[in-house]
């Protein structure tokens, strides 16, 4: 067998594409899902340790920790088998995303409090000056001018949020990778692997790119 | 020091310290303010101006004694909104907010603490900006106006509150010489209007002839209260009067 037939096998791959297709979807789902989740759960945890309580700030303060040091697989792994023992079952779907959605948050809750904290303070004394509450500050003046900070590291986090849906597959949950496994033991030839390896470049290098031009127009409109 | 007390102020500092660390920034600081005065506070870089009219609207914390605005004291919790209602300022670097046109920046407070729709604060923000002279730039952003036009928004966006006091820090300082000028004739134009004003300056001219007191202060003490005409001709305090030679005379 020559190079072509065994990792671009034209027909292998034509056959197997529904099935990657239909992972594909589920790689999306659980990677869309898992990123907005991660994007609002982040913000909270950004917020809740600025300006919550003394507690509340430890409390987050070890969350974040925690979920930056544990391996994304290991909790994944523990909520789909683990968790089990103590009464809760997820489905493979909902494991990964529970499992996905808390790392995010920590690194997302980490990118927030960065934004924020280059916001410069007169910023936020001119809001207090006029009155504005703790609330309208965040939302009017604040976080509009952090989010422009942050998309380029968001935008990184989320792309590696989605290469970590692969890991789902280690939990039978039929995602992209999974599906080309399969369809490789079916037809006993790595095609189908080659062609999950270039659905997940179709799907991440605009945003890579994306990344470079937002943080090449960042750099620019900092350089004023 | 003296202390000029006049029938109701209504700002009345009693004993206000502040320290940051081992530096005593204010001295148990003792002032009243009637309703209507302008009040410039003049003296040597780092002599607690700025620290004191920001305990005024709390954007500076004290560590001892009373600052109390028309009968509320100054302190963190339910009443430091209604202070801040009633309290404006306009900042060195003016602080403008550039996510939002200069006609939003104006309109943001009125919206979000008085109630106003969105479309009443924006005619009301469009007709102070005409009265500080830019009426035409309230669609741009505020990175595209110069330094002086964004200081008449700074004023713009603090008389948009209504507010019954108002506090200048340094507002002229960051500006371009030929600059100082447009924002000065704003300032003056409120002088006299009813609105209660605590002005920290270097503009000596400027103080002399829009102030009803001058207050000097140094090293976090105040040093001096006097009319301008009298703390410009013979100042009663020794430091004042080094001051004056050192600014007057360059």
């Amino acid at each position: 067998m020559d190079l072509v037939t065994t990792f671009f096998n034209w027909p292998i791959f034509v056959r197997s594409l529904p099935l990657l297709l239909d992972g594909l979807w589920r790689t999306i789902a659980l990677g869309f899902l898992s990123i907005v989740l991660g994007l609002a759960g982040g913000l909270m945890l950004a917020l809740g340790r600025m300006y919550g309580p003394r507690f509340l700030k430890a409390v987050i303060i070890a969350y974040v920790d925690v979920f930056r040091a544990l391996p994304v697989l290991v909790w994944l792994v523990i909520v789909y088998y683990a968790l089990p023992f103590v009464g809760i079952s997820l489905s493979p779907f909902a494991s990964a995303a529970f499992a996905l959605t808390t790392v995010s948050s920590a690194y997302t809750a980490e990118i927030y409090r960065a934004g924020i904290d280059a916001i410069p303070r007169g910023q936020f004394e001119a809001a207090q000056a006029i009155g504005l509450s703790a609330f309208d500050l965040m939302r009017d003046v604040v976080l509009p001018q952090a989010i422009r900070i942050v998309i380029p590291p968001l935008t990184n986090n989320s792309i590696n949020v989605m290469k970590d849906t692969a890991l789902a597959s280690v939990v039978a949950m039929p995602d992209l990778l999974k599906q080309a496994t399969q369809a490789q033991a079916l037809a006993a030839n790595p095609t189908p692997l080659i062609g999950a390896a270039f659905l997940y470049l179709l799907l991440l290098l605009p945003l890579v790119r994306l990344v470079a031009i937002f943080e090449k127009r960042l750099g620019r409109s900092g350089r004023r | 020091m003296t202390t000029v007390t006049s029938p109701s102020p209504i700002i009345s500092m009693r004993g206000v310290t502040k320290r940051f660390g081992e530096f005593s920034a204010l001295k148990s600081i003792d002032l009243d303010v009637a309703p209507g005065e302008v009040v410039v506070l003049l003296g040597p870089s780092g002599s607690g101006k700025s620290t004191l009219i920001r305990c005024i609207n709390l954007l500076e914390t004290y560590d001892e004694g009373d600052v109390v605005v028309d009968g509320i004291r100054v302190e963190e919790g339910r009443n430091l909104r209604q202070v801040r209602e009633e309290v404006g300022m306009v900042f060195q670097a003016f602080n403008l907010f550039p996510n939002l046109t200069v006609r939003d920046n104006v309109a943001l407070g009125p919206v979000r603490v008085r109630g106003l729709s969105w479309q009443a604060a924006r005619e009301k923000a469009q007709a102070l900006l005409a009265r500080v002279g830019i009426g035409e730039q309230a669609e741009k952003y505020p990175i595209q106006l110069s330094g002086g036009q964004q200081q008449r928004v700074g004023i713009a966006r603090a008389l948009a509150m209504e507010p019954r006091i108002l506090l200048f820090d340094e507002p002229t300082s960051a500006l371009d010489p030929e600059m100082v000028g447009e924002v000065l004739d704003v300032i003056r134009t409120l002088a006299g209007t009813g609105t209660t004003m605590l002005l920290v300056t270097h503009e000596m001219g400027f103080a002399r002839k829009v102030a009803d007191r001058i207050v000097f202060m140094e090293a976090g003490e105040i040093k001096e209260i006097a009319s301008p005409d009298r703390f410009f001709t013979e100042p009663s305090s020794e430091r004042a009067r080094a001051f004056l030679d050192a600014v007057l005379n360059h």
